[in-house]
């Protein structure tokens, strides 16, 4: 009996876990190779095509995706490590109603978040009218539908996953260490880069993962604040399955989505050093 | 809210102990067994199409119930607050209770969510939905989804509806469906920032307005607008036109002239200056324009599309008699006049034009001047000359549907 | 000299992340009190309290909202359950196949939304099973059991086996230890797990939309109002949400400071 206490606490977890996770996982391998349209169902027909034709058709996008996920995720660490630093450091006696603080904003729904973007840059809405009646702008300037839209959403919706890991990892770092350090190298950059910066990277590297992943396979930021050049593979697969009902495409690009990533984090694993991914995620 | 950064959960998170390289190998030959489970396919959808008797058979023995649940586009009914007029008379005469919603954004999304379900013979929640003639409206109805009309219990659409919306091409004899609203698509534009009145579609193209032009995402709409740039008739058109149609537009986007390719958000982007000059319905401008907005909507000399939303009972209806209870009830001039009022398409019923004129003589003020803008609007009650330049989709059969969509999808959508 | 410089860029540059932060929620707070005619909520108006009267002017929008709460509660009392007993097995106990447990739970939590989404309704659809309320519950249940279980096993570890020994050594049941020692003891864990589970289904977009079918959630209702307008009752909503969210935080750090220091 005592043996069998773990297998049955996790049996109902776990087999929740195998069939809507694991098993789905399968299906979808298995979609992306049949054939068919919606009204005529579709057949499994072992149709490899379906991978090469879907890439040829969206390189672009998965590109695209890729370059967003990079160029956001590097933002987000520009604007996520000052402030998870002041808080850590500067924060005093009240760390962690800061840290409250920073993370209000996300108590509010993702989508009506990115909604509120669109709405503030409007072309003419309250944010450019004034600037562009003042005559500071020219009258066809404008944010929303370009790529400076998209990535501004992506930052901005992921950057807790950025400044909390950052926190934790400096939160660690001994405060009497650095002031021995400072008094060592007499510099505060010399300290800051040769003891604080060092001892915070695994809380960046942590972060990279939280925020890279979803905003690479985001389509909601590109949906409401992008347009006809800003669309990601997240949209592709999203129309594909919801509105073509094409779910051999859907499956096909999701699927490769998926390996794409999953590579690109064990690449990135490697290149740190870490034995696998989990490391750097759970340090 | 997003608690997932909470510091309890990565308190946890850092505990974690990293699974070995052999419970992945375990885990990847489960994955294997699961494989060849997963080989079956997607089941298909197809149904036998109705027999030719079918109206007798599909109504004898069906009664009223008191009950009627309608599927309707957003702020597509006269609404006072949080009550809706016309269908509260309609309660009050028939006993028939409604339930009114609008669940449906476009024909894409809405023909997405109810296939499956009446595929499967399943009650999709309504008894009465509303669909644009296209392709949608076309496979539900060759799918045999829909129920064929009983047109002795229309005495009302018999009689009052205008010729030109009975018997169209999509659906000989009004077999089963008849209009809710008729509407145009041509162009709108803002006065502030466009110079001059607009009369070609050729401005859609003029480098002038580069990022500040909307097109439309629906397939159909934006294939007529290609066309009539070129000078197509997309009634007659083939597939040689299409392509020309689709390297026009292509070369519009290519361009950087097209802002988005918008769904029904085009009004608030024309409204919030994100766009000066876009693809747009009647119905929605004139709201627009009533509300104050300074805006122009045009039917372009070159051609504009005609349309028409389309009430009809999906096969699967549970009250069927209350729902053509109550598609007979709108053909009532006085009720297709309150529609009017306030919806602001093209109604089917052409002798409301002078019911609207005799209620604004009532009226003072503000509501007078309104009625009698909704009475004089071309937008609504269109002369012979705009009729005249306006086409609708093509009709396409399902091999036809692949290449068009084929075409003009990657446009909108890539 | 030089130090309170540095410092008060670092302290400049934080404050204006944060009104960047901020400056979009503010702006959906006020707006939902904007007098506005129209039928879109586009410009400043003058200042109202009418939409608070008018909420059910869109009876969608509620019934949106009740779904939300309601799948909310469904999911969360389920994933309680499920990811305590998770929690609690890997927290206390050592056994074979713990590795492969701890990779699907990893997995659940860092895969894409997306794909998820894409490879649940991949199932639904080849095993004709109908998307609806139902699989919108399963979805979140499957996303927010891992966050629960790591939640509660951070609290199991933490704990002192000893006193449950002691309860042991006085003759109670494993059962009664359990209710009356060890639930007792993770019981913030589970509190902790409970409310991250709640916040992770009512904000759900992405998976909710591949698996919703004719259901609709607020996040959904949301994103098809963009495309006609968004009224200013969802502003209302929205702040009303998010003064919950801020509530529960707030009571939580609290009550977190007053257990630290008592």
């Amino acid at each position: 009996m005592k043996r069998l206490t773990p297998y049955l606490l996790i049996l109902p977890g776990g087999l929740w876990l195998v069939v809507f996770l694991v098993v789905p996982l399968i299906f979808m391998v298995s979609v992306s190779t049949q054939q068919g349209d919606v009204v005529n169902g579709f057949v499994q027909t072992f149709h490899i095509a379906n991978y090469t034709d879907a890439l040829g058709q969206y390189r672009t996008q998965f590109l695209r995706s890729a370059v967003y996920g990079l160029v956001g995720t590097v933002l987000a660490i520009l604007l996520a490590y000052p402030v998870a630093y002041w808080i850590a450091f500067r924060g005093g006696a009240r760390k962690s109603t800061y840290l409250l603080l920073v993370l209000l904003p996300f108590f509010v729904s993702f989508v009506l978040r990115t909604v509120s973007w669109k709405f503030l840059l409007a072309d003419d809405g309250i944010v450019f009218e004034p600037l562009k009646s003042a005559g500071l702008l020219p009258a066809d300037f404008h944010v929303l539908q370009t790529t400076t839209a998209v990535i501004g959403g992506l930052v901005y919706n992921y950057l807790p996953f950025m400044i909390l890991p950052i926190y934790v990892a400096l939160e660690r770092v001994d405060p009497s260490v650095v002031e021995a350090a400072q008094d060592l190298y007499a510099s505060r950059v010399a300290a800051f880069a040769r003891i604080v910066l060092p001892l915070s990277l695994p809380g960046v590297f942590a972060g990279v993962l939280m925020t890279f992943v979803p905003m690479t396979s985001d389509y909601v930021n590109a949906a409401i604040l992008g347009g006809p050049d800003n669309t990601m593979i997240g949209n592709i697969i999203q129309t594909e399955y919801l509105v073509n009902q094409d779910y051999p495409v859907g499956a096909a690009l999701s699927f490769t989505l998926m390996a794409a990533l999953l590579v690109g984090i064990f690449g990135y694993a490697r290149a740190l050093g870490t034995q696998n991914v989990l490391e750097a995620a759970a340090r | 809210m997003d608690l997932r950064t909470s510091p309890a959960f990565l308190r946890g998170m850092t505990q974690n102990r990293h699974p070995s390289r052999r419970d992945a190998l375990r885990l990847a030959g489960l994955s294997a067994a699961g494989l060849a489970l997963a080989a079956c396919g997607v089941q298909g959808q197809r149904v036998a199409p109705p027999a030719q008797d079918a109206v007798a058979g599909y109504w004898s023995g069906k009664k009223k119930n008191g009950a009627l649940r309608f599927a309707n586009w957003p702020l597509y009914i006269d609404k006072d607050g949080s009550k809706y007029p016309s269908l509260e008379k309609f309660t009050a005469e028939s006993g028939i209770k409604v339930t009114y919603q609008e669940p449906i954004q476009d024909m894409t999304t809405w023909f997405g969510k109810i296939q499956p379900l009446l595929a499967a013979n399943q009650d999709i929640g309504y008894d009465l939905m509303v669909m644009t003639n296209g392709i949608h409206l076309g496979r539900a109805i060759d799918l045999g989804y829909l129920v064929p009309l009983d047109h002795a219990k229309l005495p009302n659409f018999a009689a009052n509806a205008s010729p030109s919306v009975k018997n169209p091409v999509w659906d000989k004899n009004n077999t089963y469906t008849i209009p809710w609203t008729v509407g145009v698509t041509g162009i709108a534009y803002n006065p502030k920032y466009v110079d001059g009145d607009i009369t070609s579609i050729q401005e859609l193209w003029n480098p002038k307005y580069k990022g500040k032009i909307g097109m439309m995402l629906d397939v159909q709409e934006v294939a007529n607008f290609g066309m009539f740039a070129l000078g197509i008739d997309p009634d007659k058109s083939v597939q040689a036109d299409w392509e020309k149609a689709a390297a026009k537009l292509q070369e519009q986007r290519d361009a950087g002239l097209v802002r988005k390719y918008y769904e029904n958000d085009y009004v608030d982007a024309l409204v919030r200056g994100d766009i000066w000059i876009t693809m747009a319905w009647s119905g929605d401008i004139f709201q627009q324009i009533t509300e104050g907005e300074n805006l122009r909507f045009v039917v372009p000399e070159e051609g504009g599309t005609i349309w028409t939303d389309n009430m009809c009972i999906p096969k699967t209806a549970q009250n069927p008699v209350d729902a053509l209870t109550l598609m007979d009830y709108v053909y009532r001039p006085e009720i297709a006049q309150m529609l009017v009022e306030y919806i602001n398409y093209i109604t089917p019923v052409p002798a409301t034009k002078d019911l609207v004129l005799a209620h604004a003589g009532q009226e003072k003020g503000e509501d007078r001047k309104f009625l009698e803008e909704v009475a004089a609007s071309p937008l609504i009650y269109p002369s012979d000359a705009d009729l005249a330049r306006l086409r609708s989709y093509k009709s396409l059969s399902s091999a036809e549907e692949k290449v068009y969509e084929g075409l003009f999808q990657p446009i909108t959508q890539g | 000299m030089r130090r309170r410089l540095g410092d008060r860029l670092l302290f400049g540059y934080v404050w204006l992340v944060m009104l960047w932060l901020f400056l979009p929620i503010a702006v959906m707070i006020v707006f939902g009190f904007n007098d506005t005619q129209s039928k879109s909520n586009v410009s400043w108006q003058g200042f109202t309290l009418k939409w608070w009267g008018r909420l059910g002017d869109y009876p969608e929008l509620l019934d949106a909202v009740y779904n939300s709460i309601s799948i909310a509660l469904i999911a969360t009392l389920i994933t309680t359950v499920l990811g305590t007993l998770l929690g609690l097995a890997l927290g206390r106990h050592r056994f074979r196949g713990q590795g492969a447990t701890n990779l699907v739970m990893f997995a659940a939590i860092s895969s894409p939304e997306l794909v998820m989404g894409a490879s649940l309704l991949s199932l639904f659809v080849s095993a004709g099973v109908q998307t609806g309320y139902r699989t919108i519950v399963i979805a979140h249940v499957l996303f927010s059991v891992s966050f629960v279980a790591v939640t509660v096993r951070a609290r199991v570890v933490g704990l002192d086996p000893s006193v449950e020994e002691a309860a042991r050594d006085l003759g109670a049941s494993s059962w009664v230890t359990f209710w009356r020692i060890t639930f007792p003891m993770i019981l913030p864990g589970v509190v902790a797990g409970a409310l991250l589970a709640f916040a992770l289904s009512i904000d759900d977009f992405v998976i909710t939309q591949f698996t919703s079918g004719a259901t609709v959630t607020f996040p959904l209702w949301i994103y098809g109002a963009v495309r006609i307008g968004i009224p200013p009752q969802v502003n209302i909503v929205g702040t009303c949400i998010f003064a919950v969210g801020v509530l529960i935080a707030v009571v939580n750090s609290v009550t977190a400071r007053r257990r630290a220091t008592a």
